[in-house]
């Protein structure tokens, strides 16, 4: 369990990096090939997906779901935070329902 | 945290035809992450009591796990593609859309039991999918 919380948070800073990282691609192959933060992104994932692949391999996975679903809260806090993107009510109302409705199923998949 | 941000310098602001190009891809990737979230399920099973290395070597020995990942890499490029036009908190959360699929294939072809739990907890996510993407196709605020 703690496998798959580390890793949804991981996973959402690797999103920034991704995000980041999208910007400075250019129509020059390099900006792809020596893109660090593209490479730092895909390498965050692919270390949460690892645990991931750890952590459900052992848990239940009602219980895990809602535990991936909180890289959703954690991605509009880093959004704000690096990228200036306003927490609108049109986001939080938005990821609210998401978190609701990944409950909800997780309830349901007992 | 609520107050209105101005975009940070050197991040363009994309117009609102590629905004809205960059939720569809990113809808649309969702159904490519359901497929490979299945497969790695599926690979997963057969790693229950293995270590963090053996884990590794299973990535690219264990085929439901490889074509999983494959997967995930062809969404990683599109949606990195999708980033450079719109928000990440909009387009981030979009991804949970996936949860919809997994739970429907899961019904459909493994005949696993549906409940009102479950119809409920589609319907809010397809709601919360929907306000993210409406309203970050507008633009609004």
């Amino acid at each position: 369990m703690v496998l798959v919380l580390v890793g949804s948070v991981i996973g959402s800073v690797g999103a920034i990096f991704l995000k980041s990282g999208a910007h400075q691609v250019n129509r020059h192959w390099t900006s792809i090939a020596f893109n660090w933060r593209l490479a730092l992104g895909v390498g965050t994932y692919l270390a949460s997906s690892v645990l991931f692949v750890k952590g459900m391999s052992n848990g239940e996975l009602s219980v895990l779901f809602p535990l991936v679903s909180l890289s959703y809260v954690c991605t509009l806090v880093w959004s704000r935070l690096f990228f200036h993107e306003a927490i609108t009510k049109v986001k939080l109302t938005g990821v609210g329902l998401i978190l609701a409705g990944i409950i909800f199923l997780s309830l349901g998949s007992r | 945290m609520l107050t209105p941000a101005t975009p940070a310098p050197g991040v363009h602001v994309p117009d609102p035809a590629k905004r809205k190009l960059a939720i569809f891809i990113v809808l649309a990737c969702t159904l490519l992450v359901a497929v490979g979230q299945y497969l790695i399920k599926l690979g997963a099973n057969r790693l229950s009591h293995a270590g963090l290395v053996a884990t590794m070597i299973g990535i690219f020995t264990i085929p439901q796990l490889f074509a999983g990942y494959c997967l995930y890499g062809v969404f990683t490029v599109l949606f990195v593609y999708a980033l450079r036009h719109g928000e990440l908190s909009i387009l981030y959360p979009l991804i949970a859309l996936g949860y919809v699929w997994v739970t429907i294939t899961a019904v459909v072809a493994f005949h696993e039991t549906m409940n009102p739990f479950k119809i409920v907890g589609l319907l809010v996510i397809i709601s919360g999918v929907a306000v993210l993407g409406i309203g970050g196709g507008a633009g609004a605020e």
